[in-house]
């Protein structure tokens, strides 16, 4: 019941499975399932330019997924990563703020605000992590609540001590000046720095958590506690360094949002990249190898969708669906594949 | 603001707050029996979204609020099976399902968007709403809210007096106990997830077809209800009537964050949304701070009688939750 | 209600742990059950409690064959089973934890329920009240509720489980005058235990289990040395024993006080030689276990200190201790030894000190063959951990040890394992002695302690005996100090 062969049938049929439910769920609006589809990957791969609105919504994701691999190895579910992306936005938007005035040149006053953003994650990240060690409070709803108590922060400022001149609006904070934006492809909204930093994390991660005692140190508090202790592993140490990490590169997506897609402040500046990463973590089953493509396949079910509004009068949220039933299915078929061979 | 008003408005915060109300008892229930079902947020989306569309279809509110008990006990129910028979985590089924229940109401809700549909007429009850004061207050209300009314107290009833209800208790909080003593811990626990579905299922019409009627897609303003009645279950503390006061209570300040708007204008509404997080996280330190290590270790330290006080003071407020929440159950 | 078992067989795997065992109960008799651990007795227990389902035999009440489904259906049978640990609800009141469980309306009245509880108290001089909250009583008093349970749902057979453990004295001899009265009013009574003084005032007639079968039965009066040879069996033929020297001292304790949720340790003194074996010798639950993990710093001890070469490390955390040279194995392998999901290899990789940020797999490879070569153990640098059957995770667990050691202490080191892994296990363990370093090991099997100790301590209900020479102590002695005789009061 283990055998490789028999594993990727499992995973086959999960895609199967969430492949036929979505169609059946397209049926059910009736919508042409087939022309869906199509339209999808028309709109993500059709040219040159869509495929590179793909990679600016991959960059984030890719981001926030790689530190989500680091949480999951140590046994984690860091629900908060989307506030620790939002708080990376927030420390992004007010380092800007503080230097733009001054005279550093703008290529630094970016890097500089591209640091402060990772440290507002990683700190955000840190505060979960000491509730859960000082508070034995489970980082699920630790998490959570300081989601929620990160929008609450980004609405009050944008809305208080950094709205518009005139009136407060949802659109956000005042757009910073052309300097300070992160520097595009020619014609493209990708930015070459963004999509560098992204392909790094990645790589770093993954040779960390394969490749380094740390990595090795890491899985083995997740997968037991006590005998990582045994065996000499400082358990509470390694948690807080993999939600610091975590809570770095989320931030780092979150100042990627501010200075290279949205070049402000809004309300769901993390536009549900957290839950997204979480998801395309727990599709991968944990395994870096894989969390770049699959990242990719999840940013281009999301741009692909974009114009199944205008074009067959679909809600864009048919990605989501796929999305969700893709996961929902490998964990359900990973469950009885599991009860299966334990039968036997 | 005269006396009236107040009252009215008062009136008005419990009838805003029936449909979280739902939601957390059923939550309360489904996690007496040990099971999370943290898919809340996407349950009551999806079930807002079909009791309208079939309510509008068939013209019956009685079968758009069917429709939505009848998502919300098959969403519980994938939650139970996934976590009960294939022994996954209840976490991950329940958060994807969040994810993938919203992104369904969406989509599918599409076509309903901006639709008018049948709304549930408010129902005076004949005499006693003639009470001054009590009259307003609990008797001018329609029928989802008076239900809200009647499930607070069944479910204190069910969980705290009646024979099943002690099992239940029992089951949550050892099931090796439950075992012994004759419960089918695992029918038991499908029973009542799926019971606590359909009651949650309950509260997304209640919106969709009362307190928010409409369906209006991402701006439905219902994203985030779903988190914010789990946060609400835990610092109720599993108890249907102190999470009905934290109901209340939400709902009582989202209520004085738009009548004090004008006096602060530069506090949007949105940061009161956010009281039930910092409670919940309040609720849940208080849970275990009484056995924390360092705080053993800081009492050991203090004079008896400092060191009794507190210890006393930990175990009043300590809400445990169940103990075997989210564990499953092995028979051996 | 007279019991009769007839042939029970249960397997567990390859495990035969209740061989062809047949006794037969009279009815308003105290019945007790000895044996050592692991002797059959908890699942002999579970079979007629109906936990578990036999395999082979049958079971009869009154004269009735009957299938015992489940716990639940026991107690419809008139079974009921008092558990070391009672299975009630802690944070439930004590009139709930009585009510749970008994059929009836839908609204149960709480008022009557109460007054048929004080009925039933009081007849055994039992003083619980039935407001007050299961989590505050003490064992003793949480065993009183559930013994008045059980009667309540009329339970004809008591099955108690090790009940003396943890209760004081005075709520001992109202037990046992309780039992008393129950076996006067025909109900039987079933008394697992290892304290032979307790089955000796207490009970009518006794079995013993060992290995699995039923080895031998007595009445009242009872001979110890009888109880004790059919226990433990009669002298065993020890190899020839390795002493090795002894030298500098490695561990030293000082009136270190120990107190768990069962037991209380008091005032123990020891000293630990270098090249020295120190077997501590009990069943399980007198203590030797949170005593062994005191030596190594994951148990506080409550008074007391605690010296490793000199340095006073007491209350310092397991990692300090590792770093002076202690080791510490636990016996559950896979829950706190070992890292299910990580290979052997990668094993090694995390105890050894390493240097660098990336791992050296080719260094890791070159150990880990090392290392199984040395042990030998069957399986590959590559095979998971929990793919190696136990006898090869012990030898794995044992291959983590560092080099070089002072002090290791280890739960259980041959348990389950074949004779072949013993003797080569034990092998490693006195080359390490000669290279100086000291070992304290717990055991359940007196054949192992005697052999391969050099000093013996017994633990009792939380007492511990003072050292005694392990090449001039015999089984029987060991086997009357495990089961409580022969303690200097």
């Amino acid at each position: 019941m283990n055998s490789r062969w028999v594993n990727i049938g499992f995973q086959l049929a999960a895609l199967a499975l969430a492949l036929l439910f979505t169609t059946l769920i397209l049926l059910a609006a009736g919508a042409p399932p087939l022309e869906a589809y199509k339209n999808i990957i028309t709109g993500a791969f059709g040219s040159f330019k869509k495929f590179s609105d793909v990679l600016v919504s991959w960059v984030p994701l890719l981001l926030v997924s790689a530190g989500l691999l680091v949480t999951f190895a140590t046994g984690l579910w860091n629900i908060g990563v989307e506030g620790q992306i939002t708080l990376g936005a927030i420390a992004t938007t007010w380092a800007l703020r503080e230097l733009q005035g001054t005279s550093l040149p703008p290529s630094l006053i970016i890097f500089l605000a591209i640091l402060a953003g990772m440290a507002g994650g990683a700190l955000w990240a840190l505060l979960a992590g000491a509730l859960k060690t000082f508070g034995g409070v489970n980082e699920i709803f630790g998490g959570l609540g300081l989601n929620f108590v990160a929008t609450a922060l980004t609405i009050y400022l944008i809305f208080g001590p950094w709205k518009r001149p005139g009136v407060a609006s949802m659109s956000g904070t005042v757009p910073f000046d052309e300097a300070l934006h992160l520097s595009l492809f020619p014609g493209l909204r990708l930015s070459p720095w963004a999509l560098v930093i992204a392909i790094m994390a990645i790589v770093v991660i993954y040779f960390l958590l394969q490749g380094t005692y740390f990595g090795l140190r890491l899985k083995a508090v997740g997968r037991n506690f006590r005998a990582a202790y045994r065996l000499g592993v400082p358990t509470w140490q390694y948690m807080m360094l993999s939600f610091l990490i975590c809570g770095a590169l989320a931030g780092v997506a979150g100042a990627m949002q501010v200075t290279a897609v949205y070049y402000r402040l809004i309300p769901a500046i993390s536009s549900g990249y957290g839950y997204l990463g979480l998801m395309v973590a727990m599709l991968v089953n944990y395994q870096a190898i894989w969390a770049a493509p699959v990242a990719l396949f999840f940013a281009a079910l999301n741009i692909g969708s974009i114009q199944l509004p205008i074009v067959l009068k679909l809600d864009s949220s048919l990605s989501g669906v796929l999305q969700g039933m893709l996961v929902l299915f490998v964990l359900i078929v990973e469950g009885i594949r599991q009860q299966l061979s334990r039968r036997s | 603001m005269d006396s009236t008003t107040i009252i009215i408005g008062l009136a008005s915060v419990l009838a805003a707050a029936a449909p979280v109300i739902l939601a957390v008892m059923g939550e309360t229930l489904s996690e007496r029996a040990g099971v999370i079902n943290l898919s809340m947020n996407g349950t009551i989306l999806l079930s807002a979204m079909g009791g309208f569309a079939v309510s509008v279809r068939t013209e019956s509110l009685f079968l758009g609020f069917l429709t939505g008990m009848v998502i919300g006990a098959a969403v519980a129910l994938i939650v139970a099976f996934s976590s009960i028979t294939l022994k996954q985590s209840q976490v991950a089924v329940g958060f994807v399902l969040a994810l993938v229940c919203r992104d369904l109401s969406y989509f599918l809700g599409n076509p309903f968007m901006g639709l008018a549909g049948p709304r549930l007429p408010g129902w005076s009850i004949a005499g006693l709403s003639e009470i001054p004061v009590i009259g307003t207050l609990f008797f001018k209300h329609d029928l989802m809210t008076y239900l809200s009314f009647i499930v607070i107290f069944f479910s204190w009833l069910w969980i705290f007096r009646t024979r099943p209800g002690l099992m239940l208790q029992g089951i949550g909080e050892r099931p090796a106990a439950a075992f012994v003593r004759g419960a089918n811990v695992n029918l038991m626990r499908y029973v009542y997830t799926v019971l606590g579905g359909a009651i949650i299922g309950l509260a997304g019409p209640t919106y969709s077809l009362s307190v928010k009627a409409g369906w209006k897609g991402t701006i439905s303003g219902l994203d985030g209800i779903g988190w914010i009645a789990l946060a609400i279950t835990i610092f109720g503390g599993w108890n249907p009537l102190r999470a009905a006061f934290g109901a209340y209570l939400f709902a009582l300040l989202q209520w004085l964050g738009l009548v004090l708007q004008p006096s602060l204008p530069n506090i949007p509404s949105q940061v009161l949304q956010v009281a039930p997080f910092p409670l919940m996280i309040l609720t849940l330190l208080l849970v275990n701070i009484g056995d924390a290590e360092w705080v053993e270790r800081t009492l050991a330290s203090l004079p008896e009688p400092t060191r009794r006080f507190f210890a006393k003071a930990f175990r009043a407020m300590r809400a445990s939750p169940p103990a075997a929440l989210g564990v499953p159950f092995e028979r051996d | 209600m007279k019991v009769e078992l007839h042939g029970i067989h249960k397997y567990f795997g390859n495990n035969h742990a209740n061989n062809d065992i047949t006794l037969n109960i009279p009815a308003g008799t105290i019945q007790g059950i000895l044996g050592e651990n692991g002797a059959g007795k908890s699942t002999l227990m579970k079979i007629l409690s109906g936990f578990i389902h036999a395999d082979g035999g049958e079971i009869l009440l009154d004269d009735k064959p009957v299938f015992i489904q489940s716990p639940a259906n026991a107690i419809q049978y008139g079974v009921g089973m008092l558990h070391q640990d009672p299975l009630d609800f802690p944070p439930m009141r004590v009139i709930d934890n009585f009510l749970i469980g008994r059929t009836g309306g839908l609204f149960p009245n709480r008022a009557s329920v109460a007054r048929e509880f004080k009925l039933l108290a009081e007849q055994f001089g039992f003083f619980i009240d039935p407001d007050s909250y299961v989590d505050v009583l003490t064992v003793g008093e949480r065993q009183q509720l559930e013994i008045i349970r059980l009667l309540w749902l009329g339970a004809r057979v008591l099955i108690l489980d090790e009940p003396t453990t943890g209760i004081s004295a005075s709520q001992k001899e109202k037990l046992f005058a309780t039992l008393r009265i129950l076996a006067g009013q025909g109900k039987t009574i079933i008394f697992v235990s290892h304290k032979l003084e307790d089955v000796d005032v207490l009970c009518h007639q006794v079995a013993v289990l060992r290995q699995g079968s039923l080895v031998g039965e007595a009445k009242k009066p009872f001979e110890t040395k009888k109880l004790v040879g059919m226990m433990f069996g009669k002298e065993i033929s020890l190899g020839a024993r390795q002493v090795v020297g002894q030298q500098g001292g490695v561990l030293s304790l000082r009136g270190i006080s120990i107190e768990d949720t069962r037991l209380k340790i008091k005032d123990v003194d020891l000293e630990v030689h270098a090249g020295e074996v120190i077997g501590l010798a009990g069943m399980e639950g007198s203590g030797q276990g949170s005593f062994l993990r005191a030596c190594a710093g994951i148990v506080r001890p409550v008074d007391g200190r605690v010296k490793m070469r000199g340095r006073d490390l007491t209350g310092k955390s397991y990692h300090v201790y590792k770093r002076n040279g202690v080791e510490f194995l636990p016996a559950a392998r896979l829950e706190e030894g070992l890292v299910p999901g990580l290979t052997l290899t990668e094993h090694f990789v995390l105890a050894e000190k390493q240097s660098g940020v990336f791992i050296d797999r080719g260094r890791g490879l070159r150990l880990a063959e090392e290392r199984i070569k040395s042990f030998n153990i069957k399986g590959m640098p590559v095979s998971a951990i929990e793919s190696l059957s136990g006898g090869n995770q012990q030898r794995a667990l044992l291959s983590l040890l560092r080099d070089p050691l002072s002090l290791v202490l280890i739960e259980h080191p041959t348990r389950g394992l074949d004779i072949e892994s013993v003797i080569y296990i034990w092998g490693k363990l006195k080359e390490r002695c000669k290279q100086g370093a000291a070992i304290v090991f717990i055991s359940s099997d007196l054949e192992e302690i005697l052999q391969y100790s050099d000093r013996v301590l017994v633990f009792f209900s939380g007492r511990v005996s003072q050292p005694l020479d392990a090449s001039t102590t015999t089984v029987e002695q060991l086997g009357q100090l495990i089961g409580g005789k022969g303690w200097a009061s």
